[in-house]
């Protein structure tokens, strides 16, 4: 049962004021905020168990190995991979697309070979990419998208190749809110002998995810984006591919062996997972996936596109108001402009009436240079919003636009 | 006799200490930012451009009879109502007066928020483009 007001309860910090007023939170596609029982849990760790993972035989250090590998199997079973040897600990997505586009590309990206990404993709899913074309001698080619933000497949064809060598995409745009069709897409690249990477940093809040379903062979997410700390990430990597990719960055618990002739390398997954991680994050990110489970990603997903839907409509009764992004198929986020009020004009108001959005080019320069216009304004959605909410954010819109 | 940056600033002060709350403060702010002094579009060059990631700011500068005039522009209104009120203390002072000067007022009438690096609105960058031009001019 979904009980939105029980919901809110455990999130503390929506009963903050903003210059006096409460907090109508709706920047969640930037980060969302942490249920009490996630603060506490990395609370209890630091004030009772805290001691480095992997390292120590004594007591403390056992307890933390325990709880971060308990929370690699609860990442393991939230997205179904087959192994927890395909659950890689990151920083966050950057880090994990990073850590892919440099080892896939050392193994498997020759000069004249093609990276695919589409063009609504995060700076996080095209910067990595260029990297490593540059390195390899490679070309970086791009999908369109159309007006409504949606991916336009109708020159595909000519698009995955034979040449093409893997494919970067994200689940759902952080702009356009767009849900792309990845499962059609990974079959296309596969078709080919390409491998697909998916930016899952937006999808993994708001929808189910299921990486065996998918077929993906990387996927990657933060675990800030639904309700864990700040810091820690996830990199999903089919066992096989991840076997023959080389290490990243050196150091310890990567090794197997090391002599100044010659070092071996851990096995998956610690073979990328050079240095002390962030254990107490991990174990807090755990704590979060055990939240939104048992509230369940489904029912998530129909509260938040219920309300993603009364936005839209609601939003589309203020006077000027322009979307960028009315996909079929959307979630999470809503962009857009009014009248020609600038967005950091709007966002500056807003956020003195106690309205978080975000504003500005949403670290997506190429969909803001596909539309001609120098920014947004993002309204983003999480799983502790409510109608109501949407209510003042309309409202204080108007307030705002009065202004001018 | 024309006003010193002291006696801008405390003007400014005094103005803004008769606004009831933020939403009056804006607005006169807004209303500064749409009558500002129309930019040469000339100018509106990427040489002058002031890129942050949430708004941009032109912005030019030149000397006449010892003293420093600047003109900027930007895309954002409250931006620009911000860079008016900078340059409504600037204009026609020496290069001396204008590297030397402490600026508080932004502080003092609230809205020190704008100027903090972390806006990215290009405030902060045009302030230490002032200063750096006023101080070029007055070590000639």
């Amino acid at each position: 049962m979904f009980d939105i007001n029980e919901i809110r309860e455990q999130f503390p910090i929506l009963g903050e004021k903003v210059y006096g007023k409460p907090l109508i939170y709706f920047d969640n596609g930037a980060t969302t905020h942490r249920p009490r029982r996630v603060i506490e849990k990395m609370d209890e760790y630091y004030y009772k168990y805290n001691s480095n993972v992997h390292r120590g035989v004594h007591y403390l250090s056992n307890k933390c190995t325990d709880a971060n590998e308990e929370a690699r199997e609860v990442v393991r079973g939230f997205i179904n991979a087959a192994s927890t040897k395909e659950i890689i600990f990151t920083r966050g997505t950057t880090e994990s697309i990073n850590l892919v586009a440099y080892t896939f590309s050392e193994a498997f990206l020759h000069p004249g070979d093609e990276v695919l990404v589409t063009e609504m993709e995060h700076h996080a899913n095209i910067v990595p990419w260029q990297m490593a074309c540059e390195r390899k001698g490679a070309t970086l080619k791009v999908i369109p998208f159309n007006e409504q933000g949606e991916l336009d497949l109708s020159n595909l064809d000519s698009l995955i190749t034979a040449k093409t060598k893997i494919l970067g995409i994200a689940y759902v745009s952080n702009v356009l809110g767009t849900v792309n069709p990845v499962a059609e897409l990974i079959k296309k690249a596969h078709a080919v002998g390409a491998k697909v990477l998916v930016d899952a940093a937006q999808a993994i809040p708001h929808i189910p995810v299921d990486v065996q379903a998918l077929d993906c062979d990387f996927l990657a997410f933060s675990g800030h984006k639904i309700y864990g700390p700040t810091g820690v990430g996830i990199l999903y990597g089919k066992e096989s591919l991840l076997e023959q990719l080389p290490p990243w960055h050196g150091g310890g618990e990567m090794i197997k062996t090391v002599t100044f002739a010659k070092t071996t390398y851990n096995e998956l997954p610690f073979k990328f997972e050079a240095g002390t991680p962030d254990f107490i994050g991990i174990i807090g990110l755990g704590e979060a996936l055990k939240f939104v489970s048992e509230i369940g990603m489904s029912d998530i997903r129909a509260h938040e596109l219920a309300l993603l839907n009364y936005a839209h409509s609601e939003l589309a009764k203020i006077d000027g108001m322009r979307f960028y992004g009315t996909a079929t198929e959307k979630s999470g986020a809503i962009s857009f402009l009014v009248g020609d009020i600038h967005p950091f004009d709007l966002g500056t108001l807003l956020d003195h009436m106690g309205v978080a959005v975000r504003t500005g080019q949403l670290c997506a320069e190429p969909v803001m240079q596909h539309y001609g216009i120098n920014g947004l304004v993002r309204a983003s959605l999480g799983v502790y919003n409510t109608e109501q909410e949407v209510d003042v954010l309309v409202k204080s819109i108007k307030r705002a636009a009065a202004m001018f | 006799m024309s006003k010193t940056i002291q006696e801008i600033e405390q003007e400014i002060i005094d103005e803004f200490s008769m606004f009831d709350d933020w939403m009056d403060k804006y607005e006169y702010i807004i209303e500064l930012g749409k009558d500002m002094e129309s930019f040469p579009p000339e100018m509106r060059t990427d040489e002058n451009l002031i890129k942050g990631c949430q708004s941009q700011v032109w912005f030019i500068a030149e000397q006449r009879d010892n003293k420093l005039y600047f003109k900027a522009d930007g895309d954002a209104i409250i931006t620009k109502g911000l860079a008016a009120l900078l340059i409504k203390v600037f204009n026609g002072q020496s290069a001396t007066d204008i590297a030397t000067a402490d600026l508080t007022f932004i502080d003092e009438i609230g809205l020190s928020q704008h100027l903090s690096p972390t806006r990215s609105n290009g405030l902060l960058s045009m302030v230490k483009q002032i200063k750096m031009y006023a101080l070029a001019y007055s070590a000639k």
